[in-house]
């Protein structure tokens, strides 16, 4: 949308006299040049990577990737490798298997909690929900150490060592999906309670007075008022919590010690330290693991945007 | 309808996710900070030692800190340079291409393209750049690049040289945030009056003049929304670090955040890597006051 456009000018003015104004001839090829310069410097790391990935591993040690855009020369070769030999493949189930859950949970949670700092009255509402937004910009660092060894032995970590079935059977945590999960899920509950309560409490209270006064229950108005009227920023919250499980790495490095159940940040992250100059296999394995936010990030780029101006401040 | 859940007190809703907070970050900050006053090797370290590792960190660890020679280094150094190069190329980019794009009908495509990196993990970027910037010059663009203007250089190795390696991971991080920052600054801009800035046009202000007297000051508080992600962001930088250079060479790309995992998952000096995770919580502490004192004043005109 120009300003020209928005704001049709008086008539009788020379026609482009306010704008040439501000930008003459040259102002606007600097800005060509300018927006032209900054899109090409951000467009070449990942073009190259993505060249990169379908070239013979032979010519990417003699010649470089942008010597192919005029000589192409592809092949299907390097990620055939990468996801069978390097176990890749399994690494991609992996990662859908970590992230799925790990945004269901979080979401339905924080809708519940987000609902009930909006709209519900209880002791203490606004102290815990400003503990939320404190908790947004805790760094992760400060937790990982005792979440490890409440994962690692978790009835000694509560103290229940005394109730003796408990201490007959394994509840290690370490190195499961369903530890991971809860990890995912603490983590983005912050974020998903403070974005869900604040677009929960901009809808018209009338809404909701007029259902309880027609008899409605909290449960029925938060599931066939509060939730239908909330899709965008559902959508908008699934895929911030996606993307973010998506390409974590940190989390399924600590809690998630297992070589099967690697995820395909993990595998990179591996890749690179056993095969450092393997290019053509780090190619292919990181387009890979960049496809997914990708395709999701193009099919559905207006709830993104929508996402970021609704909450800037997650860490 | 009818069913008479109204009863159900609020707290069946809160509860659970209350509880999860609690066990994932509440209890484990506070034991963190116990932690940080113990020794020894391992995951449960038991000997108490007071402040000690706190005085270990600031006096006697060069790859936190180190005020011997000039120019200073250490982790805290490099995340000083964070700090500032990060977040004020992010913001200033971001701003740059905001206010620009608004005036070009390849808006949509040019922003699509900054903002891609976003949705890329810190992994992959870390590999995209372990290209970028590599010395062979048929693999490393930069340095192709260099080479193809100036024929008789050398080839430059970013990430392996000790004065150069900060610089270009900060670039790697600037290329990931800058789509952040002009996505949230463009909508901004976008809802500034108008009329104010045609006004401004019209009475003969050039453009250089109607930016900085009348846009920038009118956006001073989203470009301060920004500024402190970004601040918070260069503070907990670690995975981009970990995964291009493990914090060398020579220790010298250290971060803060680096320096907590590698002391706890590389050195098994829990109690020591706690204390680098209370100093970063002591650093994010004012933001936290700060982003609540926010809240209250939005509440407020609700």
């Amino acid at each position: 949308m120009s300003v020209a456009g928005a704001h049709p000018r008086p008539p009788f003015q020379a026609s482009a006299r306010p704008r040439a104004r501000v930008f003459g001839r040259l102002g606007r090829i600097v800005i060509h040049v300018a927006l032209v310069g900054l899109g090409i410097v951000w467009l070449i790391p990942s073009l190259g990577l993505f060249i990169t990935s379908w070239r013979p591993p032979a010519d990417i040690a003699v010649s470089g990737w942008w010597t192919s855009l005029f000589r192409p020369e592809y092949t299907l070769g390097n990620y055939r490798q990468v996801l069978t030999a390097q176990g890749f493949g399994r690494s991609f189930v992996n990662s859908l298997l970590i992230t799925v859950p790990s945004t269901v949970f979080p979401i339905m949670l924080a809708a519940l909690a987000g609902y009930a700092f909006a709209w519900l009255r209880f002791r203490g509402r606004d102290t815990l929900f400003l503990i939320v937004i404190a908790l947004l910009i805790v760094p992760l660092e400060a937790t990982w150490v005792p979440v490890l060894r409440m994962f690692n032995n978790p009835v000694g970590y509560f103290r229940l060592d005394w109730v003796p079935f408990l201490s007959g059977i394994d509840l290690r945590l370490t190195g499961s999906f369903l530890g991971i999960w809860l990890a995912h899920t603490g983590y983005g509950l912050p974020f998903a309670i403070y974005l869900l309560r604040n677009f929960f409490i901009s809808l018209p209270r009338e809404l909701f007075e007029s259902a309880k006064i027609d008899g409605a229950s909290n449960f029925a108005i938060f599931t066939r008022i509060a939730l239908p009227l909330s899709v965008p920023a559902l959508a908008s919250l699934a895929i911030f919590q996606f993307m973010w499980v998506w390409n974590d790495l940190m989390n399924a490095l600590i809690f998630l010690q297992d070589v099967t159940k690697r995820p395909l940040t993990v595998s990179i992250q591996a890749l690179i330290g056993s095969y450092g100059a393997e290019w053509h296999l780090l190619a292919a394995g990181a387009f890979i693991t960049m496809s997914v936010p990708l395709l999701v990030f193009f099919a559905l780029q207006r709830y993104f945007v929508r996402g970021i101006t609704a909450g800037a401040i997650k860490g | 309808m009818s069913r008479g859940d109204r009863g159900w007190s609020p707290w069946v809703y809160v509860l659970p996710a209350l509880l999860l907070l609690m066990l994932f970050l509440v209890l484990p900050t506070i034991q963190t900070i116990w932690l940080s006053l113990h020794g020894g090797t391992g995951f449960s370290p038991t000997q108490y030692v007071g402040l000690q590792n706190y005085v270990q960190l600031f006096t006697r660890d060069r790859f936190f800190l180190s005020l011997d020679e000039w120019p200073p280094s250490g982790a805290v150094v490099n995340n000083v340079l964070w700090l500032l190069l990060f977040t004020g190329g992010t913001v200033s980019l971001g701003l740059l291409i905001a206010v620009l794009a608004d005036r070009v009908r390849y808006e949509p495509l040019i922003k699509a393209v900054i903002f891609v990196p976003m949705v890329i993990s810190a992994t992959a970027t870390s590999v995209i750049f372990r290209f970028v910037y590599s010395p062979d010059p048929v693999i490393g663009v930069v340095n192709a690049a260099l080479i193809a203007i100036f024929p008789n250089l050398e080839p430059v190795p970013w990430l392996g040289r000790t004065s150069l390696v900060n610089i270009a991971l900060i670039g790697a991080g600037i290329w990931i945030w800058t789509g952040l920052a002009m996505t949230v600054l463009s909508a901004a801009y976008k809802s500034l009056d108008r009329e104010v800035l045609e006004a401004a046009a019209v009475d003969g202000a050039s453009a250089w003049q109607t930016f900085w007297r009348i846009t920038l000051p009118m956006m001073i508080v989203p470009i301060g929304v920004v500024a402190v992600t970004m601040v918070i962001n260069a503070l907990k930088m670690l995975d981009l670090v970990l995964v291009m250079t493990q914090g060398g060479p020579r220790n010298a790309s250290r971060t803060i955040a680096f320096t907590m995992f590698w002391e706890v998952f590389n050195n098994s000096l829990a109690g020591y890597g706690s204390a680098v995770a209370v100093v970063l919580l002591i650093l994010v502490a004012p933001i936290i006051l700060l982003q609540i004192r926010r809240f209250r004043a939005e509440e407020a005109l609700r």
